[in-house]
């Protein structure tokens, strides 16, 4: 029997599954899909609020502010990358200044530190590229920007270090409540623990209803973004968001830590939580409502587009608690934006409560720091040319246009929860995320992964599942004479 | 730091041409820099026939035309480094570049030639709606993934778009085995060459949609179908022509990028309409002894051209190292003007005095002219009106231009390059 059963390897999960570490607990996440970083943790706008817009006093304010604060000593510890660039809330309409004074005395109120309004010359002097309609902003030095595959994997990879089981493409079927805990039947057999954290994103309803009377209901809200390509890095500095008002709660301009520019998201509620398509209106508004802050975004320079779908809970609020009618059960609830910013303070939020239940001993053997992947276009020559010198796979090229190496793609594949994908390799390293969408390169990282796990090259999958990059020999292939 | 006369990126069908032509041209250092485990670039996964009229007179398989280039290179003793990638290419000629077995280092050299080629049009890029299954892949990627690597993408093909590699990659999935079930092109006309249309479509009764595009993908994990509908003039669905289609496997033939990472980097000038550097009559760039070739200068439909294009580089590159590193009096630049039709011209400017005997300028047109003219003015002068039967933009057009003709007229100022209806 575990002591704690984490549903769910996304940044809740794997931050939950981080701070328990720290505990002498026998700990496993257990996800559905084959990696973590699957869900809602992997298609998001990728930004650190501020958390100017989270109403005073509830959770979901109090999670976010701790969430910033944590982000910047949790990104060197965990070696992922974070950006403090800022934030700017942009006021189209005199009419809508009293709503942008509004805006800001929630910020004072949510103790936002250092947040003041522009007037329209210094809103165009710090943006050059904004909108000459925009009248004036909100500037939040605290905002930031961070790679949320980054942030998550480092968190799941520091708890399996420190001794976290996980146990991928194991969907839990229904939750028991036995003696001493519960119960949990899954595809690959049952699993018993004293304590769940449910994590499960858009199906944390599912699991939660399955204990309690009580019952939750969280709406799968689909948003639809565009990724353009690095030339445009330099369009804007800040995060760029709308005023909501009669425009709806708009769109997004933002740089991303790797230096493309994101435009997003739509919203849109609906009730399949794996429809992750894109839409033509929804991209179309998309790059239609970008143009509002920033005219000149360059809507052709799109290398690609996504969706993710938000765990909006009816009450547009986190629950991270104790279940009063299902005593040792988690919730980890309702994490919608902005839960990726927020995720270090819930990580901590939930092992609190578990500690609580369990107490634990503290793990003596805890270490908190993680290397990632070398990036070599961070290293000064003379360190590069050493790398090739000891591993020469560093000085073999396989993605072109995020220059990605082969040293890179083996470290990702062959370190603690390692890629078995091409897209938990992307993931990793970037490799088939430029402009060329792994046009060149996915021949080549196939073979890559095929070799080092060992896996022939049927068996390599773009995600795990049945998404099979190849399905058999061509016909003249010596392979199948 | 080693240093050479020439180097040039890419060793592919116009890096080996240029390299060819500047050793017969009297350098004797140079250096071709190749990103792949072969020369040959991507004429090797291009295993069908069809290769080398012009330049040969036969027909040849791709690996076979670039065989031809590849002996030449071997036969004058011509330097190449394998498995090699140019990171970035200062404006003082200082190249940076590294593989496995030297790792990270810099070579000084005179006279560039960029002949990098193009890469293709992703799905991403062309803004697809639907879901991101295993399945979805660029031609040349399942080209390479089927005659290269010896796999097959999937068994159930729709194409969309009719660029070559898409009509070529047709051909082949059907030869091994698959069934494809439509090709489908946004465009009311074909991307690519008549010739591979009757061989690679009708010959096999694959249907050809004209006006038509993908407006959803579905499969959550593999591919499981696409829909198809039919587009109106400005290229936007029109509702109710939706179309749904089963299938495993989505190939993208929408058209080719020149790859210019480097030649931003360098800061060539760029020509918007080709994605590719501005070049002069001497293929040279905005940049002094930087020349382009190839279809990393634009893209063509045939490989023979390439080889024209790239020898004239290679010879301006021999001409700039020979002559002290420039090409001799600059005189006047004239433009080319592309108006009425014509997109682009290459090259786009001409100093007169600097061009060889006849200069030939490529470009394409924007739509389909039936019975029209070609037509060439200095300043106001006609000097070329030419009836083409047929013009499309996926056959790339062609004019010469005498330099006896240009020294005899007064006053140059211009020269415009446009298509006159009949």
């Amino acid at each position: 029997m575990y002591d704690v059963v984490i549903i769910g390897a996304g940044v809740t999960g794997s931050s939950s599954a981080r701070e328990l570490s720290r505990y002498n607990l026998n700990i496993c996440v257990i996800d559905k899909e084959e990696d973590v970083c699957c869900g809602t943790s992997k298609a998001n706008s990728a930004i650190v609020h501020s958390g100017i817009d989270c109403k005073p006093g509830t959770l979901m304010a109090e999670m976010n502010v701790k969430g910033n604060e944590l982000m910047e000593p949790l990104s060197k510890e965990l070696d992922f990358e974070f950006k403090r660039n800022g934030s700017l809330i942009l006021c189209f309409a005199e009419e809508d200044m009293p709503h942008l004074k509004e805006l800001y005395q929630q910020g004072i109120d949510n103790k936002i530190p250092d947040i003041k309004i522009l007037s329209k010359e210094e809103l165009h002097e710090m943006e050059p590229n904004i909108s000459d309609e925009a009248i004036a902003a909100i500037y939040a030095p605290s905002g930031g920007i961070v790679c949320p595959f980054g942030m998550n994997i480092a968190m799941a990879e520091n708890a399996y270090d420190n001794g976290v089981e996980f146990r991928f493409n194991t969907e839990v079927r229904t939750i028991k409540k036995i003696e001493g805990g519960y119960e949990l039947s899954t595809n690959n057999g049952s699993i018993r623990t004293k304590c769940v954290v449910n994590a499960a994103g858009v199906y944390a309803d599912k699991f939660h209803n399955m204990v309690s009377a009580k019952k939750i209901h969280i709406t799968p809200r689909r948003g639809e973004y565009c990724l353009l390509d690095k030339t445009t890095g330099g369009l804007v500095s800040k995060t760029i968001f709308q005023l909501p008002g009669k425009y709806g709660k708009g769109i997004l301009v933002t740089p991303t830590v790797h230096g493309n520019t994101l435009i997003g998201p739509t919203a849109d509620d609906h009730d399949d939580p794996e429809s992750t398509s894109t839409t033509a209106q929804g991209l179309a508004h998309v790059c239609q409502a970008a143009t509002r802050s920033v005219p000149s975004v360059p809507v052709r320079q799109v290398i690609t587009s996504f969706s993710g779908n938000r765990a909006h809970e009816d009450n547009h609020e986190f629950i991270i608690e104790e279940l009063s009618d299902a005593p040792f059960f988690v919730d980890a609830a309702g994490i919608e934006s902005p839960g990726l910013t927020s995720a270090p303070a819930i990580g901590i939020k939930v092992a609190d409560i578990v500690c609580g239940l369990l107490k634990p001993e503290k793990n003596p053997d805890f270490n908190g720091t993680r290397k990632g992947i070398v990036d070599p276009k961070k290293l000064s020559e003379e360190e590069y040319a050493k790398l090739i010198k000891e591993k020469p796979a560093y000085g073999n090229i396989i993605c072109r246009c995020e220059t990605v190496t082969e040293g890179e793609i083996i470290d990702a594949i062959t370190r603690s929860l390692g890629a078995k994908s091409l897209d938990g390799v992307k993931r990793r390293t970037r490799a088939g995320m430029g402009r060329c969408q792994a046009g060149f390169c996915s021949p080549k990282t196939m073979e890559i992964i095929g070799r080092e796990l060992g896996l022939s090259q049927l068996e390599i999958t773009k995600n795990g599942g049945k998404s099979n990059m190849v399905v058999g020999y061509s016909k003249k292939s010596a392979q199948e004479v | 730091m080693s240093s050479y006369d020439i180097v040039i990126i890419g060793g592919g069908p116009a890096g080996l041409a240029a390299a060819a032509s500047a050793k017969r041209n009297g350098i004797d250092s140079i250096l071709i820099l190749e990103r792949d485990s072969q020369l040959g670039g991507i004429l090797n996964q291009c295993i069908h026939n069809g290769f080398g009229l012009h330049t040969f007179k036969e027909e040849l398989t791709g690996p076979e035309y670039a065989k031809r280039f590849i002996d030449q290179v071997e036969e004058l003793k011509i330097e190449y480094k394998l498995n090699t990638m140019v990171m970035d290419i200062a404006g003082d000629k200082t190249i940076t570049a590294m593989n496995r077995t030297d790792g990270l280092f810099k070579i000084q050299a005179k006279a560039i030639v960029l002949a990098m080629g193009c890469r293709e049009r992703s799905r991403g890029a062309l803004n697809i709606p639907g879901f991101r299954p295993a399945g979805v892949y660029s031609a040349g990627t399942a080209q390479r993934l089927v005659n290269i690597e010896g796999y097959m993408p999937g068994r159930e093909v729709v194409i969309l778009g009719s660029g070559d590699i898409g009509l070529i990659m047709a051909r082949r999935m059907t030869l091994e085995g698959a069934k494809v079930k439509v090709v489908a092109e946004l465009m009311p006309f074909s991307g690519g060459l008549k010739r591979n249309i009757v061989q690679c479509l009708d010959d096999f009764g694959i249907p050809l949609k004209l006006s038509h595009t993908v407006v959803d993908i579905r499969g959550k994990e593999r591919l499981e179908g696409i829909t198809l509908a039919e587009v109106d003039n400005h290229g936007k669905p029109i509702p109710g022509t939706e179309e749904d289609y089963t299938c495993d496997t989505l190939l993208l033939s929408c058209g080719l990028i020149p790859e210019n990472e480097l030649s931003r980097g360098i800061g060539v000038d760029m020509n918007a309409i080709t994605s590719g550097p501005s070049v002069n009559e001497s293929l040279e760039t905005s940049i002094d002894g930087v020349f382009a070739c190839g279809n990393v200068l634009h893209v063509h439909d045939l490989v023979d051209f390439v080889s024209e294009e790239a020898a004239a580089a290679g010879k301006n590159a021999a001409k700039y190292v020979q002559n002290n590193c420039t090409m001799g009096e600059a005189g006047k630049e004239i433009p080319i003007i592309a108006t009425d039709g014509v997109r682009y011209t290459v090259p786009k400017t001409i100093h007169v005095n600097r061009m060889e005997d006849e200069l030939v300028v490529r470009f394409r047109v924007g739509a389909v002219y039936k019975n029209s003219y070609i037509t060439t003015y200095l300043n106001d002068k006609q000097i070329i009106h030419r009836k083409r039967p047929i013009m499309a933009p996926g056959e790339m057009e062609e004019i010469k231009l005498k330099k006896s003709e240009l020294e005899a007229f007064g006053g140059l100022e211009n020269i415009t390059v446009k298509i006159e209806e009949a």
